[in-house]
């Protein structure tokens, strides 16, 4: 069967398009796709955030017909698709707040449903909630979980670039540990975001038992179409977090931006998982596992771990923290296992104790 | 609903306020509970789940945040939105709000004004109300619960016609837990004054737009000209509004300012909110000694009525404006803008500053306002009214060494209690 054969490009990990029969290409190879973040908008080169959201919004448009709302959190993905009086978004598309995205979704899927019960429409449309990481994990945080929480009928949609990347590179609750932002320089004995912080946002998802959250990178972009069109099955709240790299912000070259995503994955830096009602479904596995190295040396955020003056100690725990990752998701071998995975954090944690 | 249509209701003003709610058929409300809001929303809860009120999503969200969000988000996806709230829940929101009145939409949304804390305190004052002057949106204050019941009513027509959210400021506990006699309008009435939400635009995949676009100098400037454009026209619209729900219900309820016992009146009293009724009845006992004393209850806020009221106020040189809440650092809220609405009438307008914090103001209270204005002892713009000297000199005596007097302080005084202990 097709799934058996693997259609990789020649010296590449990149699943070769034109190889697949129609049915399984995706929605971007197609002539008539929805384009509905259309071009012209102002993201910079190699924006991973533009290009996920491309995809995740199309996939959506696709999976609803059409009946589909977006709502924004402020962040670039905002700034640089509507700045008064041009729109990139060919849909019906709100920004309101930072931090009340979820909650301004809520609102929006209820009046729909409203609307439709009092004109007697049959379609309801359907809304999707998006951001980067500090409007959901940090700002925006409350208004996620009510909305997981009352499981409004909400996708939610973070594209996470690990921090504050439209107000110039701060750290967020996304950051990995002895990351360079600039509210996390790499001075002093520890230099970097600090370890033993920040939190998983899609574990937490899950323990709010809410049908379906995943992850997902721009580096297989077929994966993350089919997560939207999954979830779009789903009703109720739903979760998916996009690895997005920033090459202004992690100081990649902005044609790595989808190496750079896909080295995440490879080395286990970035678990990539679908989980249904509180327990996970399925793992992506590690193609062909790289040592995190290859992962951190491409970015100038993690220059002082990969340099001269680099601490070899430090690179040995971020490779520590990729193998427990690999480890709790089950991302290496064959099976099929129904991991039970906790946070990274945990071992930082649990060791400084 | 099935309000009876002669019979008067002797209800909750909190029931009568969700019942006027409920009449205007919104189609999404959301509620977070505060004192002393919260019972209006757990009567509209009732009457989404027990059917009374159809096609309506009753939301209980996390934080007033998120209250205000929801409502962004149901109005701009083109439903008829109400939410309630007080206090700290009013401060919590109020980047929603500021956010609401900027996207231009038309959410009513109840204050059961209290105070605003540290030290916390969950009774009636202006001071939450008033710190959204600046937010965008248009403020109704209400005097009675039948004003309450009537302007919620008209506050979704107000607010649907101008393009704005409104405000309908009630005063915690002393309205919201009142029981009075109401007469709500029949659900007939109200269909025919408020037909169904027809939004001019809203989020339809049908006909796509984009809401909340990022603006530069290019433009901010003519988008704030545009908004307070809006603000001029809802004087207008409130007072048409008006006029026709009171031919459909013989309602008395609503207006930008109403007057009481003006004419000829030779001193003048400005109050917002349920003082007001409190004052009546204090006039009506001087008035029957020979003091002419009128009332103008000022019901708009925001937009801030400066033509209706300079009229009101006429040929009166005196006038006292009563404020529940003030400034830090400056005075009063109100008087300047009355001061505005009167330039170049030579008009003496001071402020007696009461009810912090929900100390009562009496019928006595308001006839010492009287006598101390005729009296002409409000001879400074600010004066600390109903204040206990007693209590502050517990405090200053031991840790400044100072004393103040008994009765009203003026703001001069004030300010020499400072020196004194500087020098």
């Amino acid at each position: 069967m097709l799934e058996e054969i693997k259609f990789y490009q020649t010296g590449s990990n990149t699943v070769g398009n034109r190889l697949l029969n129609p049915s399984m290409r995706t929605i971007q190879a197609s002539g008539d796709r929805p384009n509905t973040l259309i071009s012209g908008h102002r993201a910079c080169q190699g924006c991973g955030e533009a290009l996920g959201a491309r995809y995740a919004i199309d996939a959506a448009m696709r999976a609803t017909g059409g009946q589909l709302i977006v709502c924004n959190a402020t962040g670039c993905l905002e700034v640089f698709s509507t700045p008064y009086p041009e729109s990139a978004w060919r849909l019906p598309w709100i920004h309101s707040l930072f931090g009340n995205t979820a909650a301004v979704g809520s609102g929006i899927a209820a009046a729909a449903k409203v609307r439709a019960q009092r004109h007697g429409d049959q379609t309801v449309p359907r809304v999707i909630a998006q951001g980067g990481d500090g409007g959901t994990t940090d700002i925006g945080f409350g208004p996620l979980s009510g909305m997981f929480e009352r499981n409004d009928d909400v996708l939610y949609i973070c594209y996470d670039n690990q921090a504050y990347m439209n107000t110039g590179v701060q750290r967020s609750s996304a950051t990995p540990p002895s990351a360079r932002t600039a509210t996390t320089m790499p001075i002093g004995a520890e230099p970097g975001a600090d370890w033993g912080k920040g939190k998983n946002v899609p574990l937490i998802a899950m323990a709010h038992g809410i049908p379906y959250v995943a992850t997902a990178s721009v580096a297989d972009l077929r994966d993350l179409e089919r997560k939207v069109e999954k979830a779009m099955s789903f009703h109720g709240a739903r979760y998916i977090q996009v690895l997005v790299p920033c090459p202004l912000g992690w100081g990649v070259k902005s044609q790595l931006t989808v190496t750079c995503a896909r080295l995440a994955c490879e080395t286990g830096f970035y678990p990539i998982f679908e989980a249904e009602y509180g327990r996970v479904t399925g793992v992506r596995k590690i193609r062909q596992q790289q040592p995190v190295l290859n992962f951190l040396k491409v970015q100038r955020r993690f220059a002082h771990l990969t340099g001269k003056k680099a601490d070899p100690k430090v690179l040995a725990r971020v490779q520590a923290m990729c193998d427990e990752n690999i480890k709790s998701f089950g991302l290496l071998g064959d099976d099929d296992p129904q991991p039970a995975p906790t946070a990274v954090q945990a071992l930082e944690r649990a060791e400084r104790i | 609903m099935d309000n009876n249509q002669k019979g008067l209701e002797q209800i909750e003003g909190s029931l009568g306020v969700a019942k006027a709610v409920a009449l205007a058929r919104p189609g999404v409300v959301c509620a977070y509970p505060i004192s002393p809001q919260t019972h209006i929303v757990e009567n509209v809860g009732k009457f989404v789940k027990g059917g009374a009120l159809k096609n309506c999503e009753f939301l209980n969200v996390e934080s007033e945040f998120s209250a205000m969000s929801v409502a962004i988000g149901s109005s701009a996806g083109g439903a008829r939105t109400y939410t309630a709230t007080a206090s700290q829940g009013l401060l919590y929101m109020v980047e929603g709000i500021y956010n609401a009145s900027g996207l231009g939409l038309p959410i009513v949304m109840t204050v059961a004004s209290r105070a605003i804390g540290a030290p916390i305190n969950i009774w009636n004052d202006h001071s939450d109300s008033l710190s959204q002057r600046d937010s965008g949106w248009l403020q109704l204050f209400c005097e009675s619960n039948q004003d309450a019941v009537d302007t919620h009513i008209m506050a979704f027509k107000i607010a649907e016609t101008v393009g704005l959210p409104v405000m309908v400021c009630m005063d915690g506990f002393v309205l919201t837990h009142a029981f009075e006699r109401l007469q709500l309008p029949s659900q007939e009435q109200v269909d025919a004054f408020l037909p169904e939400y027809q939004p001019r635009e809203f989020l339809d995949p049908k006909e796509p737009i984009s809401m909340g676009a990022m603006v530069d100098p290019d433009a901010f400037t003519e988008v704030r000209f545009l908004q307070q454009r809006k603000m001029v026209k809802a004087l207008d619209v409130i007072e048409k509004v008006t006029k026709e729900y009171r031919e459909i219900t013989g309602s008395k309820s609503g207006g930008l300012l109403d007057c009481y016992n003006c004419d000829g009146a030779d001193l003048k009293l400005i109050i917002l909110g349920s003082t007001v009724g409190t004052a009546k009845d204090a006039i009506d006992e001087l008035q029957a000694q020979g003091n002419k004393v009128g009332i103008i209850s000022l019901k708009s806020f925001r937009p801030f009525p400066y033509e209706a009221l300079r009229a009101a106020i006429g040929d009166t040189k005196n006038v006292v404006v009563v404020e529940r809440a003030f400034s830090f650092g400056a005075r009063g809220i109100i008087a300047p803008e009355v001061e505005r609405a009167c330039k170049g009438m030579g008009t003496h307008i001071s402020t007696a500053l009461c009810g912090l914090g929900g100390r009562a103001i009496y019928g006595t209270t308001i006839k010492d306002v009287v006598a101390y204005a005729q009296a002409g002892k409000f001879q400074e713009e600010f004066t600390w009214f109903d204040i206990n000297s007693a209590v502050l000199n517990r405090y200053l005596k031991d840790s400044e060494g100072i004393t103040l007097p008994d009765g009203p302080l003026a703001e001069s005084q004030l300010c020499e209690s400072v020196r004194k202990v500087l020098a």
